[in-house]
């Protein structure tokens, strides 16, 4: 596959000889089919070139800030560890080689609204037909049924409906944006459980699975205990800044240099004690306002503006090491440039920079999973089509004729 | 012992439990808080979950809120939603007995997930590197702050600290305000399903190949996804985005940032005005709405959003559009959009409470809640359901978070052989 290193020593990969086909747009399906080629699977993106994937073409960042079918970060963070391939679904011929894909593949995913798949021939019902113990994930909003399911959306919008917007802002002010589709990467940790399990019963079986997985639902999972507060308690559970109950001092506090932030968590009497000593205030551990964890919630202003008086002069990281070594809970608030050069996603290998036709190094981004026997292995997003020669002559044997007909046809587009 | 020779038995399933994806596995999960998701997930998927805690009980069990709004230790609501599905036993793992016997217990188990600071099992002879000596078949699951090595490893974690190390809090916020976290802890949320999601990799690879492995999960690292597409302005553009409080940023190459909150009536919608095919779809079913109730001024009626590229807006664009969209919007209700939207499909949703959230006839319709018999609470009572519909299997819930200790006779007894004498000398020791 592309960008792999050639001539290593390979480690042998989890899921290895796993053939899955993709016909899915922007975040949520996509990142299931990268998880499961990044630790070995066959994945085969399928893609239409009259109607690209939104991320190829609407959302910044370009390289450059110039678009380009082949210059998106999105499509790339989401889409490496596989092969890409252009199909025509409209025509009548399209719907037969992804007949030929549905049938190589073990596992089928989708992001469709509902209703799409059907129209174009290819609902769980037709590839059962052509492969009857196909896995077919059908990841969507709202789920395949009900009254709402087919209502468009995304992920931007739908977390607020699953409840996190509301649970996030500053205490009495409005809620606040949880940056992007955060419940779409909720949906793809959850689609990727539900067809690695169901290929382990399949494997032991020989049966197939159709999973119907809504994001919504799958969202809900994350805000259970709210959800259990409403039900038993009669609460509804709103934001709080970033205070907590069980813990305090708790909070984002300003530090040296323009927008810089640290964390602090202190949940324990112990803590606490370790937290003065280290902030060189030992006299707060004799002070009856914060003598316990109920009377440092009774003052939490006042504690805050002490604890803000120290970090103030001081580097996040400063503060992160200092705590650190004191037993304490505390963190920078990194930025974005500072996740690129933390020692410990480093040690991690979380970004992967990996050459790009026309990216040139992108950082690509391994799981928060490390397999000991069977690490992660990425190879470069593809370009639009990359694979149609690879995939249609060596993985579905189509003779070369016939693929040149197909190209003429409209159907390799 | 005589119990010590018998062979386990795979007990715990659930007649009601029907066809479960992993029914064949045993788990032991010896995880706190900042794993029990992991467990649940498995459990759900039909794997007989075994939850080991220590002889006074899960400490998040003593975490609030609790069920009646007062401290009432093993009624925790975290503690209840994301420990159904499992059994549960004590055992004491400070105790070189208790080291035995979970040994004794790792022969017959498929998974270990735990979540303990990197080296304590080690330390008591219980780490990765012994147990696989054991069963070299078995996957081992840790769920840590930062991961099991490196030059943070033996930071301690959070929730705060995870939402803010892993570059999420910087997005979220208004500009010149702190930076938030979502109130309701999220990172071992991401952590326990990444963790269940590895797990399951490393479990297609033992079936094959009998090869067991040690998975190595950060809780930093898990809550990296929740960044979306954030990382690439980095890497193309060198670009430290700025958070855009109730405004998208980093969708226009203008750096133009568009409002995503809208105050309504009775709340907030989460609406914005989106590109491409569906992108027009929305934005012209939103204005023929407002054009129906007059709401429109002539300017919008006559916008083409064919040619509306938001990728290229300018902010002076984006000002002057969302005038209109403040003021409509602002006169409806939550549930008013909510079921407008679903019938002129518009992009967006009401920013949805608890309360909206168990009201939603999607979710009624769906069958998604599901009854739990709570006979200590003398209550049935309405849990969150499943987090996908199998067409072969179930996930449902089978059982409620369990007591502690509540399975000690059924599994030391029923399934390991010991008799009730050797039991309570377990039990007087301190192992239990």
């Amino acid at each position: 596959m592309t960008g792999e290193a050639s001539g290593a020593a390979r480690t042998p990969q989890a899921l290895e000889g796993v053939k899955v086909v993709e016909f899915a747009v922007f975040a949520a399906g996509p990142m299931v089919g990268k998880h499961l080629g990044e630790h070995g699977a066959t994945v085969v993106r399928v893609e239409s070139r009259t109607r690209p994937d939104g991320f190829r073409v609407h959302y910044p960042p370009y390289k450059d800030n110039i678009p380009g079918l082949n210059r998106t970060g999105s499509f790339a963070l989401f889409n490496d560890s596989k092969f890409g391939v252009t199909l025509n679904l409209k025509h009548p011929q399209g719907r037969e080689v992804a007949g030929r894909l549905v049938a190589w593949a073990d596992i089928l995913i989708e992001n469709f609204v509902p209703g799409v798949m059907a129209r174009n021939g290819l609902d769980y019902e037709a590839a059962r037909e052509i492969n009857p113990s196909i896995i077919y994930l059908s990841s969507c909003n709202m789920g395949q049924t009900g009254p709402k399911a087919g209502q468009r959306g995304f992920g931007s919008q739908l977390t607020s409906q699953s409840g996190f917007t509301y649970l996030t802002g500053y205490a009495d002010g409005e809620p606040m944006l949880l940056f992007g589709p955060y419940i779409d990467f909720v949906a793809v940790g959850f689609g990727l459980i539900a067809v690695t399990a169901a290929l382990d019963h399949r494997r032991r079986t020989g049966r197939g699975q159709y999973i119907d997985l809504s994001q919504y639902e799958a969202g809900l999972q994350f805000i259970a205990p709210a959800l259990l507060d409403h039900e038993l308690n009669g609460v509804i559970p709103a934001c709080l800044g970033n205070r907590s109950p069980h813990a305090a001092p708790h909070g984002a506090y300003p530090c040296r240099g323009e927008d810089r932030w640290c964390v602090i968590a202190v949940h324990t009497e112990e803590e606490w004690r370790a937290f003065c000593r280290a902030a060189g205030r030992p006299e707060w551990t004799e002070d009856a306002r914060f003598a316990s964890l109920d009377a440092r919630k009774a003052h939490e202003d006042q504690l805050d503006a002490l604890v803000e008086a120290w970090t103030r002069g001081r580097t996040p990281q400063d503060v992160m090491e200092t705590l650190q070594a004191a037993g304490v809970p505390a963190g920078v608030v990194n930025r974005l440039s500072d996740l690129f050069a933390d020692p410990q996603l480093a040690h991690r290998r979380v970004w992967r920079a990996l050459p790009h036709p026309e990216l040139e190094a992108f950082h690509y981004e391994a799981p928060p999973f490390i397999l000991s026997e069977t690490p992660a292995e990425l190879r470069r997003s593809p370009l639009l089509g990359e694979h149609n020669a690879r995939v249609y002559r060596e993985i579905l044997g189509l003779p070369d004729e016939e693929i040149e007909r197909l190209i003429a046809d409209g159907v390799i587009e | 012992m005589t119990g010590a020779d018998q062979p386990l038995e795979r007990g715990g399933t659930d007649p009601r439990a029907g066809a479960r994806l992993l029914a064949p596995y045993r788990v032991l999960d010896l995880t706190d808080g900042n794993g029990w998701l992991c467990g649940r997930i498995l459990g759900d998927l039909g794997a007989d979950v075994v939850k080991i805690e220590p002889a006074g009980g899960d400490p998040g069990r003593r975490i609030g809120p609790f069920c009646g709004g007062g401290p009432r230790p093993a009624e925790s609501l975290a503690w209840l939603a994301y420990n159904a599905n499992k059994r549960g036993i004590t055992l004491n793992l400070e105790a070189p007995a208790g080291q035995d016997l979970l040994r004794r217990l790792v022969h017959r188990a498929d998974f270990l997930i735990e979540s303990f600071a990197p080296g304590y099992l080690d330390g008591r002879g219980v780490g990765y590197r012994e147990l696989r000596k054991i069963s070299p078949r078995l996957v081992f699951t840790s769920i840590t702050p930062f991961g099991q090595t490196g030059p943070y490893a033996r930071y301690r974690g959070s929730d705060l600290i995870a939402m803010a190390m892993s570059g999420l809090m910087a997005l979220v916020g208004e500009p010149g305000r702190p930076p938030l976290r979502v109130s309701l802890p999220q990172a071992a949320m991401w952590a326990g399903m990444h963790a269940a999601a590895g797990t399951l990799i490393a479990h297609d690879y033992r079936e094959r190949t009998r090869r067991g492995q040690h998975v190595d999960v950060s809780i930093r690292d898990s809550v990296l996804w929740a960044l979306a597409n954030a990382p690439a302005h980095w890497s193309l553009m060198r670009e430290d985005l700025e958070r855009g409080g109730t405004s998208i940023v980093g969708r226009s190459t203008t750096g133009a940032r568009m409002r995503a909150i809208y105050r309504c009536r009775d709340g907030h919608i989460n609406f914005i005005f989106y590109g491409g095919e569906a992108g027009r779809r929305s934005n012209e079913a939103m204005v023929q709405w407002m054009t129906e109730m007059n709401e429109a001024p002539e300017w919008l009626r006559q916008k083409d959003w064919g040619t509306f590229n938001v990728a290229a807006s300018t902010q002076e664009e984006i000002d002057r559009l969302e005038g209109p969209f403040v003021a409509f919007l602002l006169k409806r209700t939550k549930a008013e959009f909510a079921s407008e939207s679903v019938r002129r499909n518009i992009l967006g949703y009401p920013v949805a409470d608890a309360r909206d959230i168990r009201g939603d006839p999607q979710l009624a319709a769906r069958g998604f809640w599901q009854e739990v018999d709570h006979p200590e609470l003398d209550a049935a009572v309405m849990y969150p359901g499943p987090f996908a519909r199998c067409s072969g299997a179930s996930c449902a819930i089978v059982r409620r978070a369990p007591r502690i200790g509540e399975h000690n006779g059924e599994i030391y007894g029923g399934e390991m052989g010991y008799s009730r004498p050797e039991l309570e000398t377990l039990r007087q020791a301190g192992l239990l």
